[in-house]
């Protein structure tokens, strides 16, 4: 063999052992991100069963069909589902807004961490992820006695004569977007965190000195340097509040459903599981165009800034 | 060289043609930066480290001021200082008669060049160079102009539109001095730029940084540990060791003319000699070295006192004569080290001190000199320097 020819089969014999040493982890990848995908596709595409479940080998499209357009109970006209589209849209509204609030919030507080010494920075992270210990339902419940009519926020404020009536939160929006900011703070905050404490503070006095003041620095140095955990704590906050189930269904109550609890509803009392999957599916789809627009979005803004 | 007005609205100070040649006065109107009794401690005020010790110094306009001393000796806390990232414990900075030592750094006509550079990686060279006028509230075409006669400053204008990652460390270096001087600051403040650059590339920059000084007429204060570095650029070097300013002068008169034994010990090479002193007239001392010879020595005010003394003197200003000649010290001589353009001959005098004698290289034959020989020194006049204790 020529000395060449031997390289590359050395070459060959190389990829295929790398191949072969990852095909564990490339098989469970696989099954587990795709596998309950193909069911849950297949699932929507099937008539749907008399007591739940599905009807094998009975194809139907009546799931994704009844995601949009529904029969009137009375006249039998199709029209759009109302109450479906305005779950979504109740959904996407309070999710962006949750999204807003975290990073408010977590902005500050990752700041904070990662102006403080080493040492007690990993006792701030520790001190972050601690709600993390306790199950989210009984965290929600904890929420519900902050906020509802005999709860901490309403007798205090009615005690010191700041309100005559207790202010009705539970059940609300309100309530709900409250729950979620709270329980996904964590999530804003960490990766927040994670690029703040890489980026250097020198070039914050370089811009100082260069004559850009507290807020200018802010908007021309820190935010576009932390960028990456901006869209990073954006998208894992985005992502479960669109679907989100246990805070909406205790704080919110059964008027302020969102798309998890739609989707629940279908596998549960509405023994509609063609329809939750295809709603599942929907919900997968407007996750990952919004993810695309705003990574296109922000990708764009990134450019501008280099001012080419 | 004529420079835009730094802030719109603003009058421009008064500039002086040329680089201010350096004169007694120090209280003059020539005054751009005055440091007056600055303590600064960090941590609580009687426990806390005492990083300058009442420090003060007036650094003129046009000047290449240098700050040089060993690491912790409290120069580059002197250049935050003066930058506006740390305020003083105590005492006043005035620049331009005006104190300063209140205000943030975005209010200070001074910019700086940071020892790492700190460029901004999500900008361009050219927006990098643009910044501090953005701030400043320039006008587009104003800035335009600028940033290109600052690109052109530093010959850069090829790398314009590059991230700064994707430039060298003698380009980044370039970029962050045309970054600090294009909004034509008072006083330009240099904190070790040149120390993470290779050997030849530092030579290079110390040559651009005197030309861009003297392009720019603007006040240099540069910070380095570097004393090679400091004699060959400076107008002015201020030798600082634990929080203080020991001397202040001319590399000249710092190397020359050292007032005390840390800055001679820091400075080049010397050999101290001990011996008794009587006053011999203005500035001069008459000292009986314990090592042989009286001599004469030139003395600082502090030192200018009779008893026991220490003079220093620099190896090249000695000579050295074959052991039987007439000779002002005598000793052994120990070792011979090669330099290629000097030969350092370490002896051992007489009363046991060590002595080093360095001879300029001549072609042809080696010195003459054989190590365990007898040999001699001969001062030169004026090679004597008594110093302060």
């Amino acid at each position: 063999m020529q000395p060449h020819e031997v390289e590359q089969a050395a070459i060959r014999r190389g990829t295929m052992r790398r191949w072969l040493l990852s095909a564990p982890a490339l098989v469970i990848i696989f099954l587990a991100s795709f596998g309950p995908l193909f069911v849950m596709l297949a699932f929507s595409v099937l008539e749907k069963g008399d007591y739940g479940g599905v009807k094998p080998w009975t194809f139907s499209f009546d799931g994704w069909a009844n995601v949009f357009f529904q029969h009137d109970i009375f006249t039998g006209e199709l029209g759009f589902a109302d109450a479906h589209l305005s779950i979504f849209w109740r959904s996407v509204r309070l999710s962006i807004i949750t999204t807003a609030l975290t990073l408010v919030l977590g902005f500050p507080t990752a700041y904070f961490i990662a102006t403080r010494p080493r040492k007690t920075r990993e006792i701030w992270v520790f001190l972050v992820t601690i709600p993390f210990w306790t199950n989210l339902l009984i965290r929600t419940f904890a929420m519900q006695e902050v906020i509802r009519n005999e709860g901490v926020i309403n007798t205090v404020a009615m005690r010191l004569g700041m309100i005559s009536e207790p202010i009705q939160i539970m059940y609300t929006d309100w309530a709900v977007l409250f729950g979620m900011t709270y329980v996904y703070l964590p999530l804003m905050v960490l990766p927040l965190y994670a690029s703040m404490e890489k980026l250097d503070f020198r070039l914050v006095e370089a811009a100082y000195d260069l004559y850009a003041n507290r807020f200018k620095v802010l908007r021309r140095i820190i935010l576009p340097l932390t960028k990456p955990g901006i869209i990073a704590g954006s998208i894992l906050v985005f992502i479960p509040s669109l679907g989100a189930y246990v805070t909406p269904r205790v704080l919110g109550g059964g008027k302020n459903m969102m798309l998890g609890n739609l989707i629940g509803l279908q596998f549960g009392k509405g023994n509609n599981w063609p329809l939750g999957a295809a709603i599942s599916i929907t919900l997968m789809v407007v996750v990952m165009v919004a993810l695309l627009v705003y990574v296109r979005a922000t990708a764009r803004a990134g450019g501008d800034d280099r001012g080419r | 060289m004529a420079f835009p007005d730094r802030f719109d609205g603003l009058p421009a100070a008064p500039r002086c043609e040329g680089v201010y040649k350096v004169t007694g006065d120090t209280r003059g109107n020539n005054v751009a930066i005055d440091v007056l009794g600055v303590t600064k401690v960090f941590g609580a005020a009687d426990s806390g480290f005492r990083a300058l010790d009442k420090v003060s110094a007036s650094i003129r306009q046009n000047e290449f001021f240098t700050l040089l001393g060993p690491s912790g000796c409290g120069k580059t806390t002197l250049l935050r200082l003066i930058a506006g990232f740390e305020f003083p414990t105590e005492g006043r900075i005035l620049l331009d008669g005006e104190d300063i030592a209140a205000l943030p750094p975005f209010r200070r006509p001074v910019n700086t060049v940071f020892q790492s550079y700190a460029l901004f990686p999500h900008l361009t060279v050219a927006k990098n160079i643009s910044f501090g006028l953005e701030m400043l509230g320039w006008p587009a075409t104003k800035i335009a102009s600028t940033v290109e006669r600052m690109l052109a400053l530093v010959k850069m204008e090829p790398m314009a539109d590059r991230l700064t990652d994707q430039i060298s460390g003698g380009q980044q270096q370039r970029v962050a001095l045309a970054r600090a001087l294009a909004p034509n600051p008072r006083v330009l403040l240099l904190d070790e730029p040149l120390s993470a650059l290779d050997f030849k590339l530092r030579k290079e920059m110390q040559i651009e940084l005197k030309r861009l000084q003297g392009e720019t007429g603007i006040t240099f204060v540069f910070v380095t540990h570097d004393q090679e570095e400091a004699l060959t650029m400076s107008d002015r070097i201020a030798v600082m060791s634990a929080g203080r300013i020991l001397q202040v002068g001319s590399p000249r008169e710092i190397y020359d003319r050292p007032t005390e034994r840390f800055v001679a010990d820091f400075i080049g090479e010397t050999n101290f000699l001990e011996g008794e002193a009587k006053v011999a007239g203005d500035r001069l001392l008459e000292v009986r070295l314990d090592a042989g010879a009286t001599v004469k020595a030139t003395a600082p005010d502090a030192a200018l006192h009779a008893g026991r003394t220490t003079v220093a003197v620099r190896p090249e200003h000695a000579d050295l004569v074959p052991g039987d000649g007439p000779a002002d010290l005598t000793g052994v001589l120990k070792n011979i080290v090669y330099f290629g353009t000097d030969t350092h001959f370490h002896m051992t005098l007489d009363n046991g001190v060590p002595f080093i004698v360095r001879q300029q290289n001549t072609p042809g034959e080696g010195s003459g000199f054989s190590i365990g020989e007898q040999v001699g020194v001969r001062l030169h006049a004026d090679a004597a320097q008594a110093l302060k204790d």
